[in-house]
């Protein structure tokens, strides 16, 4: 018997599955009270979905509204926070469109579909803004590289990344792979995606005017993740393994690829009054946040909806995640239009509702009214904590306890041998066999890729004009300070666009954090957004949308604090671009000033597993004063190449230019070796030139130290003039075995 | 209603990397002495009505021409209802 | 000089085969797969990407389009085809040209800058390269071994019907490091690599790739 709105006013008593289905009884209670009545089992099931944490934001929300309170002053905002995606004005009357989110949970649970499905996920929320996909990045964290379980996440997530994305034809042109032994058990997902069009293509996801027609289109609808959103993303995995596994989304990229070219086909010849991608949540998700934002009403017959398996309920098709599944508001008078277009592609299109002017969102099933909501209460109005936060009592200790104690390399043979050892490190060891099953080329206009400092391709293919971008976290940093933390992530992507020749516009991020419910790690959390809020007032680039991922822990052991975040910059014309290759011959400079900064390194990290003290000091305006040097000098051709100084610190930088180049230097060490080879002070390129002069004009001009570092000599070595030389050979085959080794 | 399955394997001499990945796989997992494993595809058909003569003959036919690429593949036409 | 560039539905590369016809000084003609007339086209390329998300095999639901039986007919008497990548998955599978892709040996997607030499400068699109060339073009693919029993292998090695060589490693697991073939009259031509992605300096590793289309190019008025 279906459980209508009538049936459930008729039986106020009987007693609902609130609890398993992840709702609070006080949550409850407040759904009976905006009912008036309790709700039917298809309201309980779209409630529960939209109100979890990964769709409602709610232990997040207070925190994140400091991104639209502290927005720096600018004109490039084109569309903000709150939509699917930001979207940023790049001149010509071209917009660009980013995001980056996480499918962190179903990854751990099954790693290809998870991972998948992520990519998949992102390039429908940029397809929803009017924009066509042109590139996507992908920042992946695994736990340690000899880990069993690292072996049987690592290879399935990058096959899942490289398999749906080389699929739709999209490039992948960045991204992160770092090990670190608290995402054992928590990989992380995060998937970015980068769209392009032209202003006037922007569409928003608001049903508008009554009368006009919900369409569905795309895959069918079938058992794909039912309840994953909301059961995975509130729950912790206990210790002993993935013993949960419900039914994850399962993607097909081919149907992806054919719903981007019906989409675009839709929008660009003016069919589309709004339009909404089917994600977390699936239909309950796209009808309430369309209606939400439109008129305020819609009515569904949600048996219209096309199913792959007939025996669904109302409940289940609700709560669907099938992939690949778009909902567009369409004017009755374009609908045949619509479909035809549709029809072209292969994908299956119907029509399920219509906009109305009631304020509700009513659903029949087979003429009974199962749903009659205020849609703004499902999609806007969730639940909101203040959750508790507590800086943790064990964070003093953490501080104090400086990475300057430690034990250092003194002689020639010892730097000599750390360098090599952290050439080959897991996190400093080319990550080729990860980016090697990504297509780089499909579409044809990547001008830089990885492990270039950002990706970066050309929008117009007449001007030249371009974006570039670039993801970071140091989670050892943040969790050190995650205040500082998630301001160096923030500075290290700004000076990443900067260094290959870009001028940084807007910010996206992806928040990665333990259990909300731990004050600690709220308040790791708290002191990010704070930090990341800040930082990007002062840097006068706006966060344009983002993500969080919460749970990200296995019983009481937390990830490292982990915002990622990345920046997107535009460029004039793509052919002024800076690049890592320093060719031949010129002279090598290091713009910024190193202090004797160890702690959270690499070096701290993987030579004495130690992890403790402050992370490097943050100075946004030298980050400022830095990124102007570099912009500036690609754009007047004074730079010929560069690269930024972050995780391995200068010799690490040195050392991935020479690579890159397969030319050798001769460097001439600064000051005490080891802290001109190791530290990672911020704030900090390698650029090389043939015109010393004129960069050093620059550097003075924007209160930049410069330092002439070295000679490209086009030879076979490496060499660190009075210390030690290390053949490229050498370099080449320690830093490219590490990761097919343990992978093998 | 008529069923006909379709089971297409890789010929003998073709390499099967993916036979291979599972075999390997299969010994890890505690499975000992494993020969050989080959990885194949199975069609399951269901047709309405009966399989006269000239369906089985068409079904024949796309069995070498689509089901199976014959340059590297080998297929058997098994009917099982009808 | 009008070259078709068909789109089947998954196609990934046609734009950028499109772009390659236009840099090396043709006209491109976007050929859909769903029509049976190729308009008076003077040659055809079938682009990269994933047909049909390749399903059931690669190429093997594309070969039977509507497009496809214009194409074929028209191979046969004598007009230029190159297929990259899918496109000489479709070849194979509508048996214009001898042998079958599987799945690379190493069983992953490989994405890399590939050496390859060219071994035959007869056919309608290397006839701008020299013989012995070694050039470098993108190659991008998950299912690139391309298989052929020994007595087809050795015809056409026999007949000099190999067109380029993979140089320095194997990427995929190819018999006798085999690239790309032609058929017997050298107007058909399937290459795995993707020349249409080394034309810009830009955004290729070098413009090797240009050498294929600029050789249809001169083939065809050569032939006028």
């Amino acid at each position: 018997m279906i459980d209508t709105v009538g049936r459930a006013q008729e039986t106020p008593d009987q007693t609902q599955p609130f609890a398993e289905l992840g709702l609070k009884p006080d949550e409850y209670q407040r759904i009976r009270e905006i009912l008036g009545r309790r709700p039917t089992s298809s309201e309980l099931a779209m409630y529960s979905v939209m109100w979890s944490e990964h769709c409602s934001y709610k232990s997040s929300k207070v925190h994140l509204r400091q991104f639209g309170d502290k927005k720096p002053p600018t004109d490039a905002l084109l569309v903000g926070i709150g939509e699917n995606a930001g979207v940023v004005d790049i001149g010509d009357g071209w917009a660009v469109t980013f995001k980056v989110e996480s499918h962190n949970h179903p990854s751990y649970v099954e790693p290809y579909q998870g991972a998948a499905t992520g990519v998949g996920g992102i390039v429908r929320d940029i397809l929803s803004m009017g924009a066509r996909p042109i590139a996507v990045m992908d920042p992946l964290r695994f736990g340690p590289l000899d880990a069993p379980d690292t072996r049987r996440v690592l290879p399935g997530i990058v096959a899942g990344v490289g398999g749906y994305g080389n699929c739709l034809g999209l490039p992948n042109i960045g991204g992160e792979v770092v090990f670190d032994p608290t995402y054992l058990g928590n990989p992380l997902v995060n998937a970015l995606c980068i769209g392009a069009m032209k202003h006037e293509d922007i569409h928003l996801a608001s049903a508008k005017g009554v009368g006009n027609l919900v369409v569905l289109y795309g895959a069918r609808t079938g058992g794909d993740g039912i309840g994953g959103v909301s059961v995975l993303a509130s729950e912790t995995f206990s210790e002993g393994g993935p013993t949960k596994r419900p039914s994850v989304q399962v993607g097909d990229p081919f149907m992806e690829k054919l719903l981007i070219e019906a989409t675009l086909e839709v929008l660009h010849a003016g069919l589309v009054e709004g339009i909404q991608d089917l994600g977390g949540a699936g239909i309950s998700c796209a009808t309430s946040e369309l209606a939400s934002n439109g008129e305020g009403g819609m009515h569904v017959w949600l048996d219209r909806v096309l199913l792959r398996d007939p025996t669904l309920s109302p409940e289940e098709i609700l709560m669907s995640e099938s992939q690949e599944r778009m909902c567009a508001i369409v004017r009755p008078e374009n609908l045949d239009a619509f479909l035809a277009r549709c029809a072209k592609w292969d994908v299956e299109a119907v029509v399920i509702g219509e906009v109305t002017d009631t304020g509700h969102l009513t659903i029949d099933w087979h003429g009974q009214r199962i749903v009659d909501v205020p849609p703004r209460t499902v999609a806007h109005e969730g639940p909101v904590y203040e959750r508790p936060l507590a800086r943790p009592a064990w964070q003093d200790t953490l501080q104090a306890d400086d990475a300057s104690t430690l034990p250092r390399p003194q002689t020639a043979q010892e730097l000599q041998s750390t360098l090599l050892n952290l050439v080959g490190s897991p996190n400093l060891a080319s990550k080729s066999w990860v980016t090697s099953q990504y297509d780089r080329y499909v579409l044809g206009n990547t001008v830089l890729a990885q492990p270039e400092d950002s990706g970066m391709v050309r929008v117009d293919e007449v001007t030249g004009r371009g974006v570039a971008v670039s993801t970071d976290c140091n989670g050892r940093f943040a969790k050190l300070d995650p205040y500082a933390g998630a301001q160096l992530a923030l500075a290290e992507s700004y000076r990443n666009v900067a260094t290959t020749g870009a001028e940084p516009l807007a910010v996206t991020n992806c928040l990665n954090f333990g259990s909300p419910e731990d004050p600690a790690v709220m308040w790791q959390f708290s002191e990010a957004v704070r930090g990341l809020a800040d930082g990007c007032l002062q840097l006068g680039i706006p966060v344009t949308g983002g993500n969080v991922s919460f749970y990200n822990q296995t019983g009481d052991i937390a990830i490292l604090p982990t915002p990622v975040v990345g920046v997107l910059g535009v460029i004039d014309n793509v052919t002024r671009r800076t690049p890592m290759a320093w060719g031949t011959a010129g002279t090598i400079m290091l713009l910024g000033s190193t202090r004797a900064e160890f702690s959270g390194s690499e070096w701290a990290h993987h030579v004495h597993g130690h992890l403790g003290g402050l992370p490097p000091l943050v100075d946004l305006e030298a980050e400022r004063s830095l990124a102007r040097v570099l912009i500036d000098g690609a754009r007047e051709g004074a730079i010929r190449a560069a690269h930024d100084v972050a995780d391995g610190g200068v010799q690490q930088a040195l050392v991935e230019m020479a690579l890159r180049s397969d030319s050798g230097a001769k460097i001439v060490v600064a000051g005490d070796p080891f802290t001109f080879l190791c530290s990672e002070s911020a704030a900090r390129a390698i650029v090389v030139t043939d015109d010393e002069a004129a960069v050093r004009e620059r550097a003075a001009a924007h209160g930049v130290e410069c330092t002439v570092v070295g000679t490209v000599t086009g030879g076979p070595t490496l060499e660190f003039a009075g210390l030690f030389d290390v053949s490229l050979e050498e370099l080449r085959s320690v830093h490219e075995a590490t990761i097919p080794a343990a992978l093998a | 209603m008529a069923r006909v399955v379709v089971d297409v394997m890789l010929k003998p001499e073709i390499l099967d990397p993916q036979g291979r990945a599972v075999q390997g796989a299969l010994g890890r997992l505690g499975l000992t002495g494993v020969a050989n494993v080959r990885q194949g595809k199975q069609f399951v058909i269901d047709l309405d009505g009966t399989l006269d003569a000239d369906r089985s003959a068409t079904l024949e036919r796309l069995a070498a021409e689509l089901l199976s690429n014959p340059v590297i593949e080998d297929y058997r036409l098994t009917v099982v209802e009808g | 000089m009008r070259i078709g560039v068909v789109t089947f539905p998954g196609s990934l590369d046609d734009r950028d085969a499109a772009r390659a016809v236009r840099i090396a000084g043709g006209e491109p003609v976007a050929l859909w797969h769903g029509d049976d007339d190729i308009k008076n086209v003077d040659a055809v390329i079938l682009p990269g990407g994933f047909s049909y998300g390749d399903y059931l095999r690669c190429g093997a639901i594309a070969r039977f389009s509507p497009v496809m039986t214009a194409i074929i007919e028209k191979a046969h008497e004598g007009m230029p085809v190159l297929g990259i990548c899918n496109g000489f998955q479709i070849l194979c599978e509508s048996h214009l040209l001898p042998g079958a892709l599987i799945r690379n040996d190493h069983q992953h997607f490989i994405c890399r800058d590939q050496t390859l030499r060219i071994e035959d400068v007869s056919s309608a699109w290397t006839s701008s390269y020299t013989l012995g060339q070694e050039i470098v073009v993108p190659l991008k693919n998950g299912e690139g071994g391309f298989v052929a029993d020994d007595a087809t292998l050795d015809q056409l090695e026999g007949d000099g019907r190999v067109i380029a060589r993979y140089v320095g490693m194997n990427p995929n697991g190819s018999r006798r490091d085999i690239a790309g073939i032609r058929n017997e009259r050298g107007n058909v031509v399937g290459l795995m690599p993707h020349p249409e992605h080394a034309v810009e300096a830009l955004t290729g590793p070098t413009t090797d790739g240009l050498g294929f289309f600029a050789s249809v190019l001169t083939s065809l008025a050569g032939s006028r």
